[in-house]
């Protein structure tokens, strides 16, 4: 038997999902941006002008959202605080490599975590750096029409330590970057979804997931 | 602003009486006042003040030195198509010293550098277009046997005030793009510390050097700049966010190849790597001789001269991106990131296969 363990409360589920609609409309309106691909007939149109005022409403969502989740990462139950995200704390190392054994088919299967396995966190903090990384670059790029001001006072140093072109270039990337690690963050998701049952895939609508009996309780 | 000096010249001549005997009509002259009032973003009223400034003024001397350039600042200033406006910044101002315009050569030449030097400490404008090298002592730049930099220390050091004129002077410019062999540096690197207005540009536009000695002559203080010493007046904002072509950007319009049907239609240059997203100046607005054109009127993207370093942070010129460091010049960074997300998608597909051969042994061991 199995019994049900609240893991994910409604904080981190919601943050998740806002994140990836954020990260598909800025993904989609960013390309659009970098490459507009589409050409308008009319002058009077305003195709580059949506794709950026979306891309910019949704940067701001996006990283109020963060903050939200990063609030959780200090007030949440003990799979959302932020030493479960984190590589370095506890035994997390140790247990870092485990995982990565095991994946590459060399180590035994290590116990189901009910939390963060430790290789998904590491995952998870390199996403969370190139999220800041996006919106340091974003935010700076996007001070550049006001050259003074609050934003400008804000993430005007950015362009102390790179150039323009270059800061472009850099979220540019960015956005390349957050790809690669949402490819592997959803094989890993649905790869251990189906080597064990306990419904980690679930548990990011639902919030529960699944632990043998014994195992259960406080 | 900082304030200077109030005497700052002894010589006593008015310079609209010399503009007269050179048959500029008091209309021409208040129709240049006019427009320096626009330039440096005044209300119109102030043409007025700026007329009687003038009138009142006593000509500061003023002394053009020359290092590492093309010489293209002194020829936008005497390029200058309407003669009216360039001789009226010329009379307006005693130029004692500019190498490429002044009769006098050699020794001479320098004798009248080093008289405005020695006789009018702290009273006069010294003018710098080009870089000045630093490495092995400065000997890559020489003037009568002088290093640019020592009479760079020297001149500017006892200006009144000193501007930079052209990318080069303000930051390095093109002797400076890597590996730069001279060790090339602007006025504020070279000279630290004195009183210094940098107008960057390949060349800058004359106007705006024009404007800032009006707003001097008017206000008998430097405009207000940026932190790296630009007039706010000139270089506040944003090329990309004045430009004639931005209604075809918001559109999305863009110019694909030259000679294209947008490129014939006037679209947007964006594509072919137009940096006015990355530039600051008002290259739209005032101009380039005497309001004719600029490069983007002319079907050119801007190449982002108005930024330090252009030579090296805006190129390729003709890519909308910097390509990325360590990749050759034909990688983009969608050639990469196709690359990064492929790498992804391939050991996935590499894991899954494994895991088939494997077999799905473990699964059920959990319970
Ligand atoms: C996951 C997050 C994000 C992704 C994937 C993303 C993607 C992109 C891409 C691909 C571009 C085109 C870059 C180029 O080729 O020049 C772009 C442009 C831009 N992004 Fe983002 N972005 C993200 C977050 C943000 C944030 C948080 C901001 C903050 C306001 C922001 C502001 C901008 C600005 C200002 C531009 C330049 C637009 C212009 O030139 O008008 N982005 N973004
Ligand atoms: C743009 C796409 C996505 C991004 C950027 C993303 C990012 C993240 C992040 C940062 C976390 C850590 C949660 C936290 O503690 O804050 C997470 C967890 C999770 N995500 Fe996603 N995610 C994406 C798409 C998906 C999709 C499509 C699925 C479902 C197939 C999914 C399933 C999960 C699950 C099950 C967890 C919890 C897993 C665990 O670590 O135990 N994610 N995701
Ligand atoms: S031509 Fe250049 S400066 Fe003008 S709107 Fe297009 S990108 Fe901006």
């Amino acid at each position: 038997m199995q019994d049900r363990v609240y893991v994910w409360e409604a904080p981190v589920r919601v943050t998740h999902w806002i994140n990836v609609i954020c990260i598909l409309a800025l993904s989609v309106t960013g390309f659009y941006i970098g490459n507009p691909f589409l050409v308008a007939r009319e002058t009077s149109a305003f195709l580059m002008g949506w794709m950026r005022f979306v891309h910019f409403v949704v940067a701001y969502i996006f990283v109020v959202n963060m903050a939200v989740r990063i609030y959780w990462a200090f007030a949440g139950n003990k799979y959302a605080v932020w030493q479960e995200i984190l590589p370095f704390t506890g035994d997390r190392m140790g247990k870092l490599f485990s995982h990565m054994s095991y994946y590459a088919f060399l180590g035994k299967k290590p116990p189901t975590e009910l939390g963060h396995t430790p290789l998904a966190s590491a995952g998870y903090c390199i996403m969370y750096a190139l999220f800041a990384l996006s919106a340091v670059t974003g935010f700076a790029l996007y001070s550049q029409p006001h050259h003074h001001g609050f934003l400008q006072f804000a993430f005007g140093w950015v362009f102390g330590i790179m150039s323009i072109p270059a800061t472009r270039l850099l979220h540019h990337l960015t956005m390349w970057l957050i790809f690669y690690f949402v490819i592997l963050h959803i094989y890993l998701v649905l790869f251990q979804n189906s080597t064990s049952k306990s419904g980690i895939l679930g548990s990011i609508f639902d919030g529960y997931r699944f632990v043998p009996s014994k195992k259960a309780g406080k | 602003m900082r304030d200077l000096p109030e005497d700052y010249s002894d010589n006593s001549e008015q310079p609209f009486d010399r503009l007269v005997a050179r048959g500029v009509t008091r209309r021409d002259f208040m129709k240049f006042c006019s427009a320096m009032a626009a330039v440096l973003a005044l209300p119109h009223t102030f043409a007025g003040k700026i007329a009687e400034a003038i009138e009142a003024a006593r000509r500061p001397s003023l002394v053009w030195l020359e290092f590492q350039d093309c010489c293209g600042n002194s020829e936008a200033l005497l390029r200058a198509s309407k003669p009216t406006i360039g001789r009226i910044v010329l009379d307006i101002l005693s130029v004692d010293y500019h190498e490429t315009i002044m009769a006098a050569a050699g020794k001479q030449a320098e004798k009248s550098l080093y008289d405005v030097v020695d006789k009018q400490k702290g009273k006069y404008i010294a003018v710098v277009e080009g870089s000045i090298p630093m490495k092995d002592n400065g000997v890559y730049c020489c003037v009568g046997g002088k290093s640019a930099l020592d009479i760079a220390r020297k001149v500017c050091g006892n200006a009144m005030a000193t501007i930079a004129v052209g990318t080069c002077a303000t930051a390095g410019g093109i002797p400076a793009a890597k590996p730069n062999p001279t060790g090339a540096v602007g006025v504020k690197t070279a000279v630290p510390g004195i009183t210094l207005i940098n107008l960057p540009g390949c060349p800058m536009n004359v106007e705006n050097l024009t404007a800032t000695v009006v707003h001097f002559l008017t206000f008998g203080a430097l405009p207000a700049t940026d932190g790296e010493g630009r007039p706010l007046f000139a270089y506040g904002e944003r090329i990309h966010d004045h430009c004639e072509r931005r209604a075809h950007f918001d559109a999305g319009q863009f110019v694909r190849q030259w000679g294209d049907e947008g490129h014939r239609q006037g679209w947007c240059l964006y594509e072919m790597g137009c940096k006015g997203p990355e530039t600051y100046g008002n290259c739209p607005v005032v101009k380039y001789n005497m309001g004719t054109s600029w490069p983007v009127q002319a079907g050119h993207g801007c190449v982002g001269c108005y930024q330090a370093n252009f030579w090296d942070n805006m190129t390729p010129f003709y890519r909308r991106l910097p390509k990325v460091p360590g990749f050759g010049v034909e990688t983009t960074a969608d050639k990469i990131g196709i690359g990064v997300a492929a790498v992804a998608a391939a050991g996935v597909a590499a894991h899954r296969i494994a895991r088939a051969i494997k077999g799905k042994g473990e699964e059920e061991t959990e319970e």
